[in-house]
């Protein structure tokens, strides 16, 4: 008991941290509240489906930027599906980052 | 209790409705609950996350992540929800266009939802007819409220019926009341129903009745709308007011809101067609009469449509209207065919008329004797108007247009879907491939005769289209001898044979170019007439204006094509807009070469037409499954291709393709 007890609040402290640094916003909060009895592992699940679908967005992009002459709005495009992602769950790092890179394509600068 | 089912738990047990009744005031607890959503994105996360929104709001939800699974929930099952979330951003197809079909088929609150934000895009979302537009990430207070727009639709839709007297009105109104009985009777999960009426049994009544004042939706089948475009048409699309044209179409049942409603959207559909070109008002026109033969409006547009062919694409774009001046020889014969080319005539009114005309254009055949050529720019000039204006309307008239053996009638074919993009990119394709106005006219008339013929249900906007193929059709049937009206496919065919015959003419060549191009894509629109295939395989002669239209229909395809495409969309979502930028770039390089302007298409993927246009057209012809063979080749751009394959491939199976989407350039025939 004590060690589960000592994971929760580890979990906690973890989360706590995650929102103070930007990584988390909102949004996650509202993810947890929609989890409930009927649904226990939401969260989980969102949060699961999200790695790979942005898995496989990021494998797109990594591709399209090694190409030798980069479809910018492709990458766009792509870019644009992962924060939308990312916003949704409340990755609020992931989709500034995602806002950054979107500017860059929009400069069609690659070494951005 | 677990209210994720919403409406039926309510009534049941205690906990249950007192959940519902949680909202306070008694009257509308249940309301919001139970309301019935439908959500479409590509994106996994949002999606399951919107779906555990909406569930805890006590809605019913169905989820999809592709537009044209949407689509065909939605088509399947008519009364099956209350309100359609989409993404603007999907891979399949584009959220707007999506958007544009579902609220002209089935006059549903759409809300748009995205992480971009940009006031363009919010715009776009206003101006497509979005009752609200959601910035991502989507919070559930936001989604609370969401059944405010599906009150505020009923209410519209029942103010209508009481003002017609409809025994409904008064019950209508009370909404809320209804909401108590929703709870009840919630398990139909017509909480709709329950608002109209406390009554059951004509909640039930009126939900089968589509065409009764009780229905508060009224499913506006193609021959509805073909009848409400002849209606239009008759009246002139200035003095055509709702209580006119119910009188005219003298449909019982029909309330004068419904027409309203439907008018409101017919004269947005036109304002954006007429806004790309003005021939594609004309061709609306036409189209319409062709597939309304029985409106006979369509005769009209015969005259105008042959003359098309004659005038030049120039004029046809121009005159769409009231076109008959550029080819007018050639188009004579195949004007009274024609009818559909009427569209070139001013009318641009409800082509519906101008539909049956192009249905009648079966005899259009004629027309590709003597116009094929010039025919064909006309048409689809008309087409794109009246695909245009029609949006959704032809493709009800379209269901006319397929009877006639024309091409266009073809068209009609049941693909309402693909109609309405069909006409739409016939028109665009006639536009851009013709280079010169005329024709694409015709063949955008043509196809989106054809279109409207053989959307049936699409109609508005295919039946532009599927004139424009019938009339492509026609001049291209003499040469190849379409297979009949094959038209249906939407006018891919009529285009195809247009360019056959155009290829007679010479000049007519570079025309044909453009309608056959027009064509091949418009089988994808219109997926209905497979026949496409045939009429390009023997003529492809359009071809040749595959390599010099690029440059110019380019440019010229400008708005029609997009014009189109936009249509094309709504309606057909996902076939309508490859044929639709398909049928552009094939028109404006058709047209490119002939005249060098293709002034419609520009907008649309032009590149992409032009490449597919010159691809599709070579490979259309020889293969009756245009869809595939076109679009393997050019359509660098997936639309085009998938378009195209769509029409050529579907001969036979039109209708359910649709969703080309991606399909299956490669089979074109070339």
């Amino acid at each position: 008991m004590e060690g589960v007890i000592q994971l929760q609040r580890q979990l906690v402290e973890y989360r706590t941290s995650l929102y103070n640094e930007g990584f988390l916003d909102d949004q996650f909060i509202q993810l947890q509240q929609l989890q409930d009895e009927s649904n226990p592992d939401f969260v989980v699940e969102v949060v699961s489906l999200f790695f790979e679908d942005s898995q496989r967005l990021l494998n797109e992009l990594t591709k399209a930027l090694h190409q030798q002459s980069s479809d910018f709005k492709r990458l766009d495009a792509h870019v644009h599906q992962l924060k939308g992602s990312s916003s949704s769950i409340g990755a609020q790092r992931v989709q500034k980052v995602c806002i950054a890179f979107r500017h860059y394509c929009d400069e069609q600068n690659t070494e951005g | 209790m677990n209210l994720g089912g919403g409406e039926t738990v309510k009534s049941m047990s205690m906990p249950n409705s007192s959940v519902s009744w949680k909202s306070g005031d008694g009257v509308t607890d249940q309301f919001p609950a139970g309301l019935r959503v439908l959500v479409v994105d590509d994106d996994p996360t949002c999606l399951m996350i919107l779906e555990k929104m909406l569930r805890n709001c006590l809605y019913e939800v169905t989820k999809c992540n592709r537009a044209e699974i949407a689509l065909s929930l939605l088509r399947e099952n008519k009364n099956g929800f209350d309100i359609v979330i989409s993404d603007v951003h999907m891979p399949d197809m584009d959220g707007f266009k999506l958007l544009e079909c579902v609220g002209l088929e089935m006059d549903l609150p759409v809300i748009m939802m995205s992480a971009d934000d940009g006031k363009n895009v919010v715009m776009k979302g206003v101006t497509h007819g979005a009752c609200d537009y959601l910035i991502k990430p989507v919070r559930i207070e936001a989604l609370k409220n969401i059944w405010q727009h599906v009150v505020r639709r009923k209410k519209h839709e029942w103010k209508d019926f009481e003002q017609t007297g409809s025994v409904e009105d008064g019950e209508r109104q009370q909404k809320p009341p209804e909401d108590a009985d929703y709870s009840s009777s919630a398990n139909e999960g017509n909480w709709r129903n329950s608002k109209k009426r406390k009554d059951e049994e004509e909640e039930a009544e009126e939900r089968d009745d589509t065409s009764t004042l009780k229905k508060p939706r009224v499913v506006w089948s193609v021959e509805l709308h073909q009848q409400f475009v002849a209606a239009v048409n008759q009246l002139g699309i200035d003095k055509a007011v709702p209580k006119k044209i119910l009188e005219l179409m003298n449909v019982p049942g029909l309330t004068r809101e419904n027409v309203a409603s439907h008018l409101q959207k017919y004269r947005l559909y036109l304002r954006r067609i007429s806004g790309v070109s003005q021939h594609q008002s004309g061709f609306n026109n036409s189209f319409m009469g062709p597939s309304d033969a029985t409106f006979g409006s369509i005769s009209s547009l015969s005259g105008l449509d042959m003359q098309l062919p004659a005038q030049s694409l120039a004029t046809l774009q121009a005159a769409v209207l009231g076109r008959s001046t550029t080819k007018s020889s050639i188009s004579m014969p195949l004007v009274d065919q024609r009818n559909l080319f009427s569209f070139e005539t001013p009318k641009p009114r409800f082509g519906e008329g101008q539909q049956q005309q192009l249905s009648n254009n079966s005899k259009q055949i004629n027309l590709l004797h003597g116009i094929p050529t010039n025919m064909e720019p006309k048409q689809l000039a008309n087409l794109h108007q009246s695909a245009q204006s029609f949006g959704g309307m032809n493709m009800q008239v379209n269901s006319h247009g397929s009877q006639s053996n024309s091409l266009l009638v073809q068209m009609a074919q049941p693909e309402s879907r693909s109609q309405m993009l069909n006409e739409i990119n016939g028109s665009h394709r006639i536009q851009s491939s013709m280079g010169q106005p005329i024709m694409s006219n015709g063949c955008a008339s043509g196809v989106l005769a054809r279109n409207g013929m053989a959307n049936n249900a699409r109609g508005t906007l295919y039946n532009p289209l599927s004139q424009a193929s019938s009339v492509l059709d026609f001049s291209v049937n003499h040469g190849t001898d379409l297979p009949g009206s094959s038209f249906p496919i939407g006018g891919n065919a009529g285009i195809s044979s247009l360019p056959s015959k155009e290829m007679l003419h010479e000049d007519v060549i570079s025309e044909t170019k453009g309608t056959r191009g027009f064509l091949p894509s418009y089988d994808v629109l219109s997926e209905l007439h497979q026949q496409k295939s045939q009429v390009w395989g023997s003529q492809n002669v359009g071809l040749t204006y595959e390599t010099s239209h690029h440059a110019n229909m380019r440019g010229s395809c400008d708005v029609s094509p997009s014009v189109i495409v936009q249509q094309g969309f709504s309606s057909i979502q996902n076939n309508g807009q490859n044929r639709s930028a398909m049928g552009k770039a094939v028109f404006s390089s058709g047209q490119e070469s002939a005249h060098g302007n293709v002034p419609n298409i520009s907008q649309q993927p032009n590149t992409f037409l032009l490449d597919n246009l010159l691809m599709v057209k070579a490979e259309r012809f020889p293969d009756a499954s245009y869809h595939n063979t076109i679009f393997a080749e050019q359509l660098g751009q997936e639309d085009l291709m998938s378009v195209f394959l769509k029409q050529q491939g579907d001969t036979g199976s039109v209708e359910s393709e649709f969703g080309f989407d991606g399909h299956h350039l490669d089979n074109l025939p070339v």
